[in-house]
């Protein structure tokens, strides 16, 4: 424990990348296993403890410490592990065990002793150690690592490339002890079940106006980008395992989508929801996503169906390194012999030139359904992740709308000390109603800004929350917007972001909820 | 209480205490800029106070200085002002008012840990208690400056080829730094930004020792900074000054540092956790020795000594303070 929370508390404070994969190269290489192994899951997001949550965590916290002052300091702090760590209020005397020991009395823990020992803890540790333990148990970092700068660390001076770690990243569980041995030359790369893991996917880049210049249209494939979420799904023995794009295994939540093949098949596609191939707005789907229990009406309403993208393993045959017509055409194939009724084809929009594409998108703008146009380089392997020049996405522009700044919130990690969530509102009749929270698309600049408007303007404050003065004017982007019932203006917003400070505008000129009601959802 | 008002002006005699405009008569506890201003026309304060406010701001900056030693009573038309030592930097006072038979002190900015740069702080009982609350949450508790020299002495060691580029602001700070360094036997030369000049100068007039200082200029290579000390305002380690070393650490040593995130936030990578300012225990038992039933709290992040006060049955409230607000650094 105590080289993991001086690893961590070296890497918040170092600013050179270098550096950081330096003093991470070095930690691995020096550190034995099990201990390295569970640092690099605590900081690739890997290790959860069970048994804990960060309300619990608070709950322990405002027993031993005047809740009052604990909201205060934490609000101050924007990180509940700082705060935790520096106020613990009392010390005992103890031996700091190894990471391995303390993570093994975790979790086997109940939930009623898994309290008492966390405060056992804290009351051992340094303040530094305290603030890695909390880490640890409420998982997410916020040092400034990325787990892509992790993983680039491990190889550090080694001839593996990082393409071989992400391939078998999934296969590979905590404490990676075979990962590590192979790493550091002491034994094989570790082989993988390739039906029971997650592929990485790969991902575009957003086009820009210029890029289209260097680009020739003849080498490209276009797609709609359909407006649900990505999927990888892994089909072997008539069983079919579901991954999101992160890696998460949600097959529970759409029971409903079987198979029936029994060879190896891995694909990547959207998963959306409706009848008859037709895909009902993001929302319909958003109702059936983070549910423990999938209900009969939900799956009568809402019942799912994959558009399929793309192909990366059939029977034992890894396609990643064909190109990206090639796989299609053996997609193509694949979906014409299953007749897998959950499962539809992407269709290819044809086009000549990207003039024709162009106009194409221009007449779709209002479909919902598409996101915007992927753009595919016809050769392209699969890449996971998001390599340069191979697929790009072509998003629709957002829409903007004006509103009014209601409550701004103080930020957490790097913009602890800055007042930089807000809610935003828009007129009803005489009052103001909010239409959404936005804490990001700013620049720092601004931030400065619209940090210093709150500190000036407040009229209120509940707890960390402070209602300003209704005078401050931001044009709020966002892709989509429907009918809400949890929400007191009735709309709920997709991605809402910050585009542009309006300090030129009279609040009097943003418009009311019923007309941009009106404006932007279709009826 | 009604003879000392949310101005911090003293009514019986038209005094005002650390006022930032100009008045007729001014109390000034220390010559930090955002409690010394010039353009007063009397001024109160200690001998080092006056000295200082001078050479910041030049001889004429007010119309009249009386000085006032420290422990020395001084009768103004009913009101009895003494001057006891702050802790905080060369010359600062808290101010003990005496009027028919009320007592008020005043901390002004204050701390109670020992400094060998300063008058060390001695606390004083009285019915109402005036108190700063810069790091008025129990997050700041400060370590032992010690334990934060070693820190820089070990990084000087372990990055002998780096510049180790310390913020700190110019009265005060820099010259303890360079103080706990000496008192830790660190005896070579160490760089100092120019505008830390005077202060220094003036620090070791007064009798304090700050050994061998040299101004941060350019006369050989620019690798002959490597695994020095270098001292500047903390203005000037973003500015394009601080572009003659070649890749330092950067540093800051204030009470702000003690929370990670806002040290990353200022790209500072070692931050030293040394305060001029009372810590959340000093400030609590700096109420409780006072004796005081009364507390007001000026300037600093009050909800939460002000609730602190309360939960123990002491009346207090907070005087929010025009000129001071929760974003400034710490001074």
């Amino acid at each position: 424990m105590k080289e993991f929370s001086q690893l961590i508390n070296q890497l918040i404070l170092t600013r050179s990348r270098n550096r950081k994969i330096e003093l991470l190269n070095h930690y691995f290489k020096n550190t034995e296993n099990p201990d390295r192994g569970l640092a690099l899951a605590i900081l690739t997001g890997n290790l959860k403890i069970k048994n804990i949550s960060i309300s619990k965590i608070k709950e322990l916290i405002k027993k031993e410490f005047d809740p009052e002052l604990f909201d205060l300091s934490y609000d101050y702090v924007g990180d509940l592990a700082e705060t935790i760590a520096l106020i613990w209020p009392y010390k005992q005397k103890g031996k700091v065990p190894k990471l391995n020991f303390i993570i093994d009395e975790l979790e086997s823990s109940s939930t009623t002793n898994i309290t008492k020992l966390i405060k056992k803890y804290l009351s051992i540790f340094s303040e530094n150690e305290r603030w890695a333990f909390i880490k640890l148990l409420s998982g997410g970092l916020r040092i400034g690592v990325s787990t892509r700068l992790t993983k680039l660390s491990l190889i550090h001076n080694t001839t593996i490339e990082i393409s071989e770690i992400e391939q078998i990243w999934h296969g590979v569980v905590p404490p990676y002890n075979k990962l590590f041995n192979w790493i550091f030359g002491k034994g094989a790369k570790p082989e993988i079940e390739v039906e029971k893991v997650f592929h990485p996917l790969m991902l575009a880049h957003p086009i820009e106006k210029k890029d289209f210049n260097n680009l020739k249209p003849e080498e490209f494939l276009a797609e709609w980008k359909w407006d649900g979420i990505r999927v990888q799904l892994v089909l072997f023995k008539s069983k079919i395992r579901i991954f999101s794009r992160t890696g998460d295994d949600i097959s529970h939540t759409f029971p409903e989508i079987q198979n029936n093949e029994n060879d190896l098949v891995v694909l990547d596609g959207e998963l959306l929801v409706g009848n008859d191939f037709t895909p009902l707005k993001f929302n319909k789907l958003q109702q059936r996503l983070n549910r423990k229990k999938v209900s009969k009406v939900h799956l009568e309403n809402f019942p799912a169906f994959v558009k399929l993208y793309d192909i990366l393993f059939l029977k034992n045959r890894d396609l990643r390194n064909l190109g990206f017509s090639k796989r299609r055409e053996i997609l193509l194939d694949w979906h014409d012999k299953v007749q897998n009724k959950f499962f539809d084809l992407s269709e290819v929009v044809k086009f000549k030139t990207w003039a024709e594409l162009t106009n194409i998108k221009s007449k779709k703008l209002n479909k919902s359904e598409h996101e915007g146009l992927m753009i595919k380089r016809k050769n392209s392997a699969y890449i996971s992740g998001r390599p340069k020049g191979h697929w790009y996405k072509w998003k629709n522009e957002p829409l903007v709308v004006d509103a009014i700044m209601m409550y701004a919130q103080r930020g957490h990690g790097k913009r602890s000390s800055y007042y930089s969530d807000f809610t935003f509102g828009l007129w009803d009749q005489n009052n103001i109603v909010p239409i959404c929270k936005a804490y990001f698309g700013f620049s720092n600049e601004e931030l400065e800004i619209l940090d210093k408007f709150v500190r000036g303007n407040t009229i209120n404050k509940f707890g960390p929350v402070r209602e300003v003065e209704k005078k401050f004017v931001v044009e709020i982007a966002f892709d989509s917007v429907d009918f809400s019932k949890r929400h007191k203006s009735g709309v709920a917003l997709r991605f809402p972001r910050i585009k542009r400070l309006r300090r030129d505008k009279p609040i009097n000129e943003v418009i009311n909820i019923d007309l941009f009601k009106e404006n932007f959802i279709a009826s | 209480m009604d003879w000392v008002n949310k101005h911090l002006q003293i009514v019986p005699i038209n005094t005002f205490i650390d006022p930032i405009f100009p008045v007729e008569n001014a109390i000034i506890t220390h010559a930090h800029a955002d409690h010394a201003k010039p353009g007063h026309k009397n001024v109160l304060a200690t001998k080092h106070t006056i000295k200082i406010m001078k050479i910041r701001y030049g001889e004429n900056c007010a119309n009249n200085f009386q000085e006032l030693s420290f422990n020395s009573p001084l009768n103004i038309n009913g009101v009895k002002v003494t001057f006891f030592p702050a802790g905080h930097i060369l010359g600062s006072a808290q101010v003990l008012l005496e009027y028919q038979k009320d007592k008020i002190n005043f901390t002004g900015d204050f701390k109670i840990t020992k400094d060998d740069t300063c008058e060390n702080f001695r606390p004083v009982t009285c019915d109402t208690l005036v108190t700063e609350a810069t790091f008025g949450l129990p997050i700041f508790q400060h370590p032992d400056p010690e334990v934060e020299i070693n820190k820089l002495i070990n990084s000087l060691k372990n990055f002998s080829n780096r510049p180790h580029l310390i913020g700190v602001y110019a009265l005060g700070k820099a010259q303890r730094l360079i103080k706990l360094l000496r008192n830790k036997g660190y005896d070579e030369t160490i760089f100092i930004h120019g505008a830390l000049e005077k202060i220094c100068d003036y620090y070791v007039q007064s009798g304090i020792n700050l050994g061998n200082l040299s101004k941060a200029l350019i006369k050989g290579e620019k690798k002959d900074f490597n695994g020095k000390i270098i001292l500047a305002p903390p203005s000037a380690l973003k500015s394009t000054w601080s572009r003659r070393f070649i890749d330092p650490i950067l540093s800051h040593a204030s009470g702000w540092m003690s929370v990670k995130q806002r040290a990353k936030q200022s790209l500072v990578e070692l931050p030293l956790l040394i305060s001029d300012h009372a810590d959340w225990n000093e400030l609590t038992s700096n109420i409780n020795n006072s004796l005081a039933k009364n507390i007001l709290v000026t300037h600093g992040r009050e909800e939460a000594l002000v609730h602190w006060c309360k939960k123990r049955g002491l009346k207090a409230s907070a005087l929010s303070i025009q000129g001071r607000d929760d974003s400034g650094e710490e001074i």
